[in-house]
């Protein structure tokens, strides 16, 4: 994931396709640490490539609890997402957009989720929305519903968890869209909610895409505050990360052939994802 | 960190060297500290990786050690046992390795790094963990099927000894949660969100002030026994053989009992 992708492809005026060179080669002093730094990225990746038990392979991915745990993942990431975006867009339009007393602290509160350990807030939310939760306890007492250990459950500790990046993503669009267009839809007579849903949204569109690209692959990589949360039980919460952690308990090269199916799905997001959201100038 | 162990053992090599020279002759056994003697030849930094569920008695038994043995330091890493034997097999410079489950132990007896047979040192059982004061009246396995419930994941030896115990009792059991380790399935009690999970005496002792625990005779069919071994590769040979050695003694069995372990 490149976290720059939000800020280079909402840019609204094309660059020119011809980027400057500076006069002669990269200086040894910046080349050398920039393999180096390619390499860190790239080495741990290509061992799994070829630590992986290639001939035991089959055997080992077409055990049910594989496509239970990879169905689970892509669902509860995509619902995530989804929650992200109905609130997340909002909250960003909020923060970019108005100015209230105590905004920047706002942003600060909105942020706290991408810096804090995942473990922290899978204990947060357990504090708050568990079966003795602070109000985990008045919708047990009043519909007896319960969150953890449930798929609903995944998919608020991954929402959690995403949110901050696609709000992030979005309130940065938005700072940097135009708001003289949503101005002259005021004075051609258009509500604010008007102009957000038809003039904003449509400008921000590619930085929502990247937010919930960024968010979705969060959502799926998520472990600390899903398995504090929602527990691990098969078909129900057990993600892929949680299948992966406890593979490797046991039996390591199932951990390995786990691994390679992530990143196949991260690698095959990335391919997709890369004419439309992904490509630098 | 490993390179500041590295340092830490290599250093406690060249004290137990610089001792060994400037004591040969004298045996300084009258000059007794503690239950045990003290040794001379007994120096340095003796590092432990232990189990997880060991982290009370053991760093309890590092202070009782290193009073016995004055100048020995005990550095502990407690972790996972299967973590552990990965990280001894991946050459982490260990001196004593105590692992929970037989299944951990041979991970490192197969890469033939131990110093020796491992021996069994100490017993854990199982025992269901329910809030303070039983609100569900849970009296034994059976009970578990009408309550919410968290066991450890089969993966890690408290989730294999649950399994076992069930089978034992012919109760098929849908727990709410597999949690990754045996901490993991206590807290879940302590917090509320489940009403009962399996766990060991010891973590049951550990946490008493909220916690209490309820026997099971299917218990007796799922021990699991705790083995420890000095390695081939230990960077303080004496300092490990000490340390088993103090394992043995009647004031490291009083620790380990208090701490809810059973004899072997």
């Amino acid at each position: 994931m490149t976290p720059e992708a939000p800020r280079t492809t909402t840019a609204p005026h094309p660059r020119g396709r011809r980027r400057p060179r500076g006069a002669g080669r990269a200086p040894a002093a910046l080349l050398l640490p920039a393999l180096l730094g390619l390499a860190f990225l790239v080495l741990p990746l290509l061992g799994l490539l070829v630590r992986a038990p290639w001939s035991a392979l089959p055997g080992l991915l077409t055990g049910p609890e594989v496509w239970q745990a990879l169905k689970l993942s892509l669902l509860s990431a995509t619902l995530a997402t989804g929650v992200a975006l109905v609130l997340g867009v909002p909250l960003a339009w909020l923060l970019a957009r108005t100015d209230f007393p105590g905004r920047r602290l706002v942003r600060a509160l909105v942020t706290l989720p991408l810096v804090l350990p995942p473990v922290v807030g899978g204990v947060a939310l357990l504090l708050v929305l568990g079966r003795n939760g602070i109000l985990g306890r008045w919708l047990d007492a009043w519909t007896g519903v319960t969150l953890p250990f449930t798929t609903t459950g995944v998919v608020v500790a991954e929402a959690f968890v995403a949110m901050p990046f696609l709000v992030i993503s979005v309130e940065g669009a938005l700072r940097a869209a135009d708001p003289r267009y949503e101005e002259a839809a005021a004075t051609l007579g258009a509500s604010r909610l008007t102009a957000f849903r038809r003039v904003t949204l449509p400008l921000v569109a590619p930085g929502i895409g990247a937010g919930a690209v960024l968010a979705w692959a969060r959502a799926l990589g998520e472990f600390g505050a899903t398995i504090t949360f929602a527990g691990n039980f098969p078909g129900r919460t057990q993600t892929m990360p949680l299948a992966v952690y406890l593979a490797m308990e046991s039996d390591p090269e199932a951990a390995i052939a786990l691994s390679l199916v992530l990143l196949a799905v991260s690698v095959a997001v990335l391919a997709g994802l890369r004419d439309r959201w992904m490509s630098t100038p | 960190m490993r390179s500041v162990r590295r340092l830490l053992a290599a250093s406690a090599v060249l004290a137990l060297a610089a001792g060994l020279t400037a004591c040969s002759g004298s045996d300084g056994g009258s000059a007794s500290v503690g239950p045990a003697p003290s040794r001379p030849d007994v120096k340095g930094t003796v590092t432990v990786f232990a189990a997880a569920s060991l982290k009370e008695s053991f760093t309890e038994l590092g202070k009782r050690f290193e009073a016995a043995y004055p100048g020995t330091t005990v550095t502990f890493d407690f972790g996972g046992s299967s973590a552990l034997a990965r990280n001894i097999v991946s050459g982490a410079p260990a001196d004593v390795f105590a692992a929970a489950s037989p299944a951990t132990m041979k991970t490192v007896t197969d890469a033939k790094l131990t110093g020796g047979d491992p021996t069994v040192f100490a017993r854990n059982t199982l025992e269901i963990a329910v809030p303070k004061g039983n609100p569900k009246h849970i009296a034994g396995l059976k009970d578990l099927k009408g309550v919410k419930t968290a066991l450890c994941a089969e993966e890690v030896p408290c989730g294999a000894a649950a399994a076992t115990a069930l089978a034992a009792a012919g109760v098929e059991l849908t727990p709410a949660t597999y949690e990754q380790d045996v901490k993991g399935a206590l807290t879940k009690v302590e917090l509320g969100e489940v009403d009962a999970s399996l766990v060991y005496q010891t973590d049951v002792k550990a946490d008493s002030a909220k916690i209490e625990g309820v026997n099971f005779p299917e218990a007796a069919q799922a021990v699991n026994d705790y083995r420890i071994v000095h390695l081939a590769k230990a960077p303080n040979a004496n300092g490990a053989a000490a340390f088993l050695g103090y394992l043995g003694s009647a004031d490291a069995r009083r620790v380990l009992t208090d701490a809810g372990f059973q004899a072997p």
